[in-house]
């Protein structure tokens, strides 16, 4: 009987709380539509440009599965290549084919050299038989997966954590009624919110700073042009978590309710930090 | 000729909350420098009431005037003294801390800060533990340290949310020895209680019931138009028509 009656509260106790409910059936089906849709969509089509390819050689491949461009000077198709316009281009050299890859997504790297080894090997009469020379723009064949899905996870710690702790603070402002203390001075609603941006600002920039130079310098992060720059963009990301952490922490009344807007604020991130090819992602949705 | 001047105003103010009427046209006058008591049972609107006086909050109908102008506003509130329900105080702070942060948003600092801080938790009686953690106060000292925070930039009036809820009496009446003290240098203090003994106290008191103002009067006038001995049956007098 007093299993029975524990077990009714909590069912009580669940279905009152529309939140809870909501996100109990509403989360699990956010995440797996967002999942089916980066996962289940079109294979990724390599890019590709020819620079200076003899005609007679492009006739007789089979360019399907692939995106060509073709380019008159090299230097051209670096730039785009730069721009991340194309994910690789060939150069005829001497009769010996050479691809240089942008190299900075490890997936997108396999998926060229597959390509090119699918298609061009049983052409290798026209090449001499020789193998094809790989360079990288970026990177080199020795990324690990560190290095790519490390970056995504820095940012993505800095975020979910300041969206956390700044959510929390805010309500705890508002539980412990400083809040409405605040209120009752004479701080104007923007000075507070503007003190909050700096004094998390100001925490998010050392917290950041320690937790990027250890997985660059300590960790040895593959890392191609400046400290800072990365700073300046976690700074950003960070303050972009603080504000939607106090926005979102106003439909929260309480600690756990906050806790519970990470399915649906902070995960469907995950998808939009460019772990996941936005380009395979369904028709529809692009 | 002497003037009593009105302190507040409040003028037939209505709030609804969704369906809920929660104040019902209001009308009150407080004039500078007397201690009044809203008294009601809780539910009545009296946090609801004194939050628009604080200029936490807007009512639905009517205007609130405080000091002559139309509250909310930010010059006013740097001239009240509010101390809510809640103790409203960070607990991973020491109290001085706390004091120091509110004290610099009133604007105090330097050496004028540094003696509010001190004469404020003189008033309190809270002098020797200035350095603690709030989170080590007991709940006596965290309202006595709510109240002096209310006290920091020498409010002309003060408005305080039920300060004695859940204080045992013996600091009940010394928080209220603080109040007169307070009130003889010419503070006009708004005070809500569900505690008849401590309405007795005020100069005047109002009536609240289920949003409305049922009576205003001193303790006595209430008593005496009612012909009750004590405010619960000046309470019940008025409540039971």
């Amino acid at each position: 009987m007093r299993i029975l009656a524990l077990a009714k509260r909590i069912l009580q106790q669940l279905v009152r709380d529309k939140r809870t409910m909501a996100l109990l059936i509403f989360a699990p089906i956010l995440v797996l539509t967002m999942l089916h849709l980066v996962f289940n969509g079109d294979n990724y089509l390599p890019k590709i440009g020819f620079v200076e390819f003899p005609e007679a050689v492009t006739e007789q491949m089979d360019l399907s599965e692939v995106e060509i461009k073709t380019y008159e000077k090299g230097e051209i198709a670096k730039e785009e290549l730069n721009a991340r316009k194309i994910d690789a281009y060939l150069v005829f050299d001497q009769n010996s084919p050479s691809i240089i890859l942008e190299g900075s997504d490890p997936s997108v790297n396999s998926a060229v050299i597959k390509w090119l080894q699918t298609k061009l090997t049983p052409m290798q009469g026209i090449a001499g038989g020789e193998e094809i020379d790989i360079h990288y723009l970026h990177g080199s064949s020795e990324m690990s997966s560190f290095d790519y899905f490390g970056p995504v996870l820095l940012g993505f710690f800095v975020f979910f954590f300041v969206f956390i702790i700044a959510g929390v603070s805010f309500i705890r402002e508002r539980t412990t009624g400083t809040l409405e203390r605040l209120l009752s001075t004479p701080i104007r609603k923007w000075e507070i919110v503007i003190g909050y941006v700096l004094g998390f600002g100001l925490f998010t920039m050392v917290q950041s700073t320690i937790i990027a130079w250890y997985a660059i310098y300590v960790l040895g992060m593959l890392m191609e042009g400046a400290f800072w720059h990365v700073l300046v963009i976690i700074l950003f990301l960070a303050f972009t978590a603080l504000t939607l952490g106090i926005l979102i922490s106003s439909f929260a009344q309480n600690e756990l309710q906050m806790i519970q807007f990470i399915p649906i604020v902070v995960i469907p991130q995950i998808f939009f930090s460019g772990l996941f090819h936005l380009e395979t992602i369904s028709e529809w949705v692009s | 000729m002497y003037i009593v001047e009105t302190c507040v105003s409040v003028q037939d103010v209505s709030k609804v909350f969704g369906e809920q009427k929660v104040l019902n046209k209001i009308s009150l006058e407080i004039v500078n420098g007397e201690i009044f008591g809203l008294l009601g049972p809780s539910g009545a609107g009296k946090s609801t009431l004194v939050k628009q006086l604080a200029g936490l909050d807007n009512p639905t109908i009517g205007d609130n005037y405080v000091f002559q102008q139309k509250m909310p506003d930010l010059n006013l509130m740097k001239r009240i003294g509010y101390m809510a329900q809640a103790d409203g105080l960070y607990e991973e702070l020491s109290a001085r801390e706390n004091l120091e942060f509110f004290a610099k948003l009133y604007g105090l600092r330097g050496k004028r800060q540094f003696e509010r801080i001190k004469e404020v938790m003189e008033v309190v009686a809270l002098s020797d533990h200035v350095h603690k953690l709030v989170s080590n106060y007991s709940g006596g000292m965290k309202r006595r340290l709510s109240l002096a925070i209310a006290l920091l930039h020498e409010p002309e009036m003060l408005i305080l949310d039920e300060p004695t809820v859940g204080i045992d009496p013996v600091l009940r009446k010394s928080i209220w020895e603080a109040f007169y003290q307070l009130n003889k240098q010419g503070t006009t203090i708004l005070v809500t209680t569900h505690v008849m003994d401590e309405a007795e106290k005020c100069d005047r008191l109002g009536l609240l019931r289920d949003g409305s103002l049922i009576a205003v009067g001193t303790p006595e006038e209430l008593k005496g138009k009612s012909g009750s001995v004590s405010l619960e049956e000046v309470f019940l007098a008025y409540g039971g028509v």
